[in-house]
């Protein structure tokens, strides 16, 4: 699970959680990826990141180093930004750990870069 | 006509390890599917050479994401058999992966995608898997989820294969409820063979659909869906 996708997760599905978001992430194994470096896609996406709980996210991971903490003026021309947003976004992936409802505390275990989003009969 | 998968087993058990392993061995049916994958994102009506966030609901094995990922763009994809995934991840999809049930609602913030693509999923959800099921009400969680997690203005397109007329109904009518216009695009109407449909589904409000394919040239030839009780 890249960290773009867990910037967009939430557990509102369950029955009782109002905005269940940001998600609270405890890794067990996270890792590095390289991938290919798109300015276009991700100055499209800095628009719907919310990025203090991109922040968050990655100071969960204990990859915080380097992330800019807050979105710069004219991201859209400012390479080096983009670049870091990329690295954030697209290469940092949570391999096996859990993700948390911030309202209810119901875990949801990533398992193989999987988030198991499924909810019991009873929590919908 | 017995024989329609969703008629012998829950997809989650129906699409396991072997059934998982046979859909992407299987050179025609891949085949089908890419021809309908590449379908259904034309039919999405993406603004041209602009890399776009989908959401790929029902993405089995990847094949479908694969198409995206060919065309530029990023997505994420949603599915309920681990089997499936499984194997999505030995393909090393380009997309990320989530072990989920649509009928449960989409767990995403608002205006998350810039557009969804479903292939041969939706018919899954008109099946009441459990007996707290209610067809229905999990089509109408699931539409009204997606609604809010696409931007203003995108598309979802489904291609599906509607075991009859009133599924189509229940179908439709679920998505109008949840806010969504549209309509059901027919790709070679009068070939059984080749016959596709195409839930075509717009969150900015009534638009034309796109023409479908294979339709004759006949001034009054609908292009809208006539149904054949079988």
């Amino acid at each position: 699970m890249k960290l773009l996708t867990h910037n967009i997760l939430t557990s509102k599905c369950l029955k009782g959680v109002t905005v269940g978001y940001p998600l609270g992430i405890v890794a067990k194994e996270v890792k590095v990826n390289e991938v290919e470096f798109n300015p276009e896609f991700i100055s499209r996406m800095i628009q719907k990141v919310d990025w203090p709980a991109l922040c968050k996210a990655a100071e969960n991971l204990g990859h915080l180093d380097n992330l800019p903490p807050a979105v710069v003026d004219d991201y859209e021309n400012n390479e080096e930004f983009l670049k870091k947003a990329h690295h954030f976004l697209m290469e940092i992936e949570v391999i096996n750990g859990d993700l948390i409802c911030p309202e209810t505390g119901r875990k949801f275990p990533v398992t193989d870069g999987i988030p198991n989003m499924l909810a019991n009969e009873d929590e919908v | 006509m017995s024989g329609r998968p969703e008629h012998q087993a829950p997809p989650e058990i129906f699409y396991g390890e072997d059934e998982a392993r046979k859909y992407t061995r299987n050179t025609r049916m891949m085949e089908i599917q890419l021809v309908m994958s590449e379908r259904a994102v034309e039919l999405l009506c993406l603004p041209e050479n602009q890399p776009c966030h989908i959401i790929d609901l029902g993405c089995g094995s990847g094949l479908s994401g694969e198409t995206l990922t060919e065309q530029g763009h990023v997505w994420t994809g949603v599915d309920i058999s681990s089997a499936m995934l499984g194997v999505a991840k030995e393909r090393e999809v380009e997309g990320d992966l989530l072990l989920g049930d649509l009928g449960q609602g989409l767990p995403f913030r608002a205006g998350a995608f810039d557009g969804a693509i479903s292939i041969s999923a939706l018919q899954w959800l008109c099946n009441a898997d459990q007996k707290s099921h209610n067809p229905a009400k999990r089509l109408y969680t699931f539409f009204s989820s997606l609604y809010g997690c696409l931007s203003r203005g995108s598309r979802a397109v489904f291609q599906f294969y509607p075991e009859n007329s009133s599924q189509v109904e229940l179908i439709t009518s679920q998505a109008m409820k949840a806010g969504f216009t549209g309509g059901l695009v027919v790709d070679y109407p009068n070939s059984t063979k080749a016959k596709k449909f195409f839930l075509c589904l717009m969150t900015g409000g009534q638009q034309p659909l796109p023409t479908a394919l294979g339709v004759d040239s006949r001034e009054d030839a609908p292009n809208c869906v006539t149904f054949s009780q079988k």
